[in-house]
């Protein structure tokens, strides 16, 4: 036997703890078709019964206004589940039922799991799950998610309703005369033309065209204009019969008797307050502290700042083992491969490339971990309290600081990580803005290009240049938020309607599979393109190869040189190892023998695709002081920031770089012609802002749904940094 | 409610507010006749924090102007 049951309910009401509870380890994570709401599956075994769990996003309503709402509407009705569990807060009773009474009109077998009754047990609420399955006339469990009291119980009803099939009538409210009347009208209509009836109850057709459900009315006009028109007529004419009488439209006369029905349950002998309704709890006195309003911003930047050192200082060991192992694998790898374009591909694309990815799982993984443990405590909902009103001058919500700060708000982030902890924003036009400007902040990968440039050309003002440009990547991020808003994501801002629910210990489980899961799937996800994206970067930068007669020309320099010293020397500069100790004729001869070679590298640079795109860059981007090998190091810097200084090297010929000690390479910049310190302004300017790091693109085309949105992160963020970059460096020149 | 005190109680007595804000708002059981309790504001004075059937809501002060309150 299996069943299909889904799991629905409020957000905060312990959904996603039962949802854990039932199916374990054995979950699915998935997107719904289409849309990038998350869809969560798992299964449950009792005593050879299968359930296969879908747990729908978490929602208040069942309108059409949200993503989470239309998708978990659907699911019901076109998967038709043989049973949807609703998860009920039993502290919260009335609110939570609003849900239950929709999910009753909808007319699909339900079984209400009555969660947190010891937290309403100590509120001094007495509920009686009896007498409210009587009511209601579906199955009620009283259960205590966290702990996993009920459960059983919980499994052994479900499977009871489930395997009846019992298929429930459309729970029937009177929503008062005036719209009973309308309806019962409507009915008839849609009864007699079988319109939508086979996807939907005719009344609940009649209910949403009463409630101008945009989905509906829209299914319902692709489906017959004439009927639709006539059900819309007489919406009309009650809704203005309401607005005349007393100024209300349906929609709010609806909500309105829906809550009556509710208490007239509740009030018949379900619930009984022994309580004072204003007293205040733990949770209260906390907050009292944590929003107060000058401890509160206080605390709040200390957590934000204690989450950041814990992300990126307990990542810092594991990442590092991460890569010097993929550091080893390199070495061992190019030791046993012959020279040549295979051993190339394999070291330089695709062992660098995933090493690339894979050393960010760490990171990721805290990020999860904190963002987790902020959000599952209910934290994070009072950080979007504090900070909205800020937030909201530029479009942004109160949520995007948290996208923000991972992102190298405070300088040294990750736009990875970053760019997933935006996914805690539920209003899609916000969560869109500060995903794209979320990457203007000063990620790790930028620094050493900073470190660099800053040492090299104003080596006295090191700090405060640092501060400075934290100061502008957050200025720009928000303005330029504001700037999308008002352009291409434009729209009136969602409603900031949000619960700030009551201070919880976190469960271990629950932080565990949450971290787990997310992590997991950009491991998947982010593998497979990035390992694509890093190995075309690679053959870019190494075809086409130098035409053999410039290889000749290297090679005749190397044994013109060879040839010019005793042979002694020769075999000793060539068979020494890195740090061994060799004569002085021969370092001379080595050091000649790795110019050669650098040379070489750099000549073959220019020579290949990605050195030709630079070269005719350069056509452009003198506006802005770049030379073509800054432009190739820009290109490689969308492999990874820090790349820019790696390939700076390699463009300057001093062969390979290491980014954390660029010194050298800095001395050769001041000197080298063309370079100067506007130069390196407008280049620490356009690295900046331009296209994030693919890794960031393919995670903002993921959370964004299309590839559109990482498309336009590119192009419109370089455009922007050229520009900033081209006016640093123009208007600097005319004033020095 | 804008204009209510911290720690100021009353009753609902209209939500003027059609389509989407409308909607948030009853979703979230604001409807006339429930009893909300300014539990707080936020450090810039919005959004506004509620105490409506023993949890907290919060939200702005634009959305707070739709709801019509009789105090206490």
């Amino acid at each position: 036997m299996e069943a299909s049951i889904a799991l629905g309910g409020n957000p905060n009401s312990g959904k996603t703890t039962l949802f854990n509870e039932l199916t374990g380890a054995r979950q699915h994570v998935g997107n719904y078709p289409g849309v990038t709401v998350e869809k969560k599956e798992g299964t449950c075994i009792v005593s050879g019964y299968r359930m296969r769990i879908t747990d729908l996003p978490g929602t208040y309503s069942l309108t059409a206004y949200s993503m989470e709402e239309v998708v978990a509407r659907d699911f019901l009705v076109s998967e038709t589940p043989d049973l949807t569990i609703n998860i009920v807060d039993a502290s919260n009773l009335e609110r939570n039922l609003y849900l239950t009474i929709q999910l009753l009109e909808l007319g699909v077998p339900v079984c209400i799991a009555l969660n947190m009754m010891d937290l309403a047990k100590n509120r001094g609420l007495e509920i009686s799950a009896e007498k409210l399955s009587e009511l209601m006339g579906v199955p009620v469990v009283p259960i205590i998610a966290r702990t996993g009291q009920g459960k059983d119980e919980l499994i052994r009803s479900a499977a009871a309703a489930a395997a009846e099939k019992k298929k429930n009538p459309p729970l029937l409210i009177s929503y008062g005369q005036d719209i009973d009347s309308a309806m019962f009208e409507m009915e008839e209509e849609i009864r007699r033309y079988n319109f939508l009836t086979d996807i939907y109850p005719a009344r609940w057709v009649a209910l949403k065209y009463m409630e101008k459900d945009e989905q509906i009315l829209g299914k319902g006009r692709s489906r017959n204009q004439e009927i639709s028109g006539k059900l819309e007529q007489i919406v009309e004419k009650v809704s203005r019969h309401l607005q005349r009488v007393s100024d209300i439209w349906p929609e709010a006369v609806i909500a309105d008797y829906r809550y009556g029905y509710i208490r007239s349950v509740l009030r018949q002998g379900v619930l009984k307050e022994n309580h004072d309704k204003n007293r205040m709890y733990l949770s209260d006195n906390i907050d009292r502290v944590l929003t107060n309003r000058f401890a509160g911003p206080l605390i709040m930047f200390l957590i934000l700042l204690g989450l950041y050192q814990f992300i990126f200082t307990y990542s810092e060991t594991p990442v590092g083992w991460l890569e010097s192992f993929f550091g080893w694998l390199n070495s061992r790898v190019s030791e046993s491969l012959p020279e040549g374009h295979l051993k190339s591909l394999i070291v330089s694309g695709i062992i660098d490339g995933a090493g690339g990815v894979l050393s960010f799982v760490p990171l990721i993984m805290f990020m999860f971990l904190g963002i987790s443990l902020l959000e599952d405590s209910g934290y994070l909902a009072r950080v979007a309290y504090m900070l909205d009103r800020v937030f909201r001058v530029f479009g942004l919500h109160g949520s995007s600081v948290m996208a923000f700060i991972v992102s190298g708000g405070i300088a040294g982030g990750c736009a990875v990580p970053g760019v997933m902890a935006a996914r805690t924003l539920k209003s899609p036009r916000e969560q869109l803005a500060t995903l794209l400007t979320a990457p203007f902040m000063n990620c790790g990968a930028k620094m050493p290009v900073f470190a660099l440039l800053i040492a090299a050309f104003f080596p006295n003002h090191q700090g405060m240049l640092m501060f400075l440009l934290t100061l502008i990547s957050w200025g720009g991020a928000l303005l330029v938020a504001k700037l999308l808003r008002m352009t291409v994501i434009r729209g009136e801002s969602s409603p900031f309607v949000m619960e700030l629910p009551p201070y919880r210990f976190p469960t271990f489980k629950g932080l565990a599979i949450h971290t787990w899961e997310r992590t997991w799937q950009y491991i998947k996800k982010a593998g497979t393109v990035i390992l694509a994206v890093s190995v075309i970067l690679w053959a870019m930068m190494t075809f086409p190869g130098l035409p053999d007669s410039e290889t000749a020309q290297f090679h005749r320099q190397r044994s013109a040189l060879l040839s010019s010293v005793s042979a002694d020397i020769a075999r000793e500069a060539e068979t020494a190892g890195e740090d061994s100790e060799i004569s002085e004729a021969a370092q001379v001869l080595k050091n000649r023998l790795n110019v050669i070679e650098a040379e070489q590298a750099e000549a073959g640079l220019r020579y290949s695709a990605a050195g030709r795109l630079g070269t005719a860059l350069e056509r452009i981007s003198w506006l802005a002081g770049f030379d073509w090998r800054t432009n190739i190091a820009l290109v490689g810097g969308f492999a990874a920031k820090e790349v820019v200084v790696s390939t700076l090297g390699t463009a300057y010929s001093l062969g390979n770089v290491d980014p954390e000690a660029s010194g050298s390479l800095g001395e050769m910049l001041v000197k080298a012609p063309g370079w100067s310190s506007l130069t390196a302004l407008s280049l620490i300017i356009f690295t900046i802002f331009y296209a994030p790091c693919f890794v960031t693109v393919v995670c903002i085309a993921r959370e964004a749904g299309s590839w559109k949105w990482g498309a336009f992160s590119m192009i419109f963020n370089t455009l922007l940094a050229f520009t900033l970059a081209v006016l640093v460096f123009r208007i600097g020149s005319l004033i020095l | 409610m804008r204009y209510m005190q911290d720690n100021q109680e009353g009753m609902i007595t209209a939500v003027k507010a059609a389509g989407e804000p409308g909607r948030r708002i009853r979703d979230m059981g604001l409807v006339p006749g429930t009893e909300i309790k300014v539990q707080g504001r936020a450090p810039l004075y919005d959004p506004v924090a509620l105490r409506v059937r023993g949890f907290i809501l919060t939200l702005r002060n634009k959305e707070a102007d739709y709801i019509e309150v009789e105090v206490k």
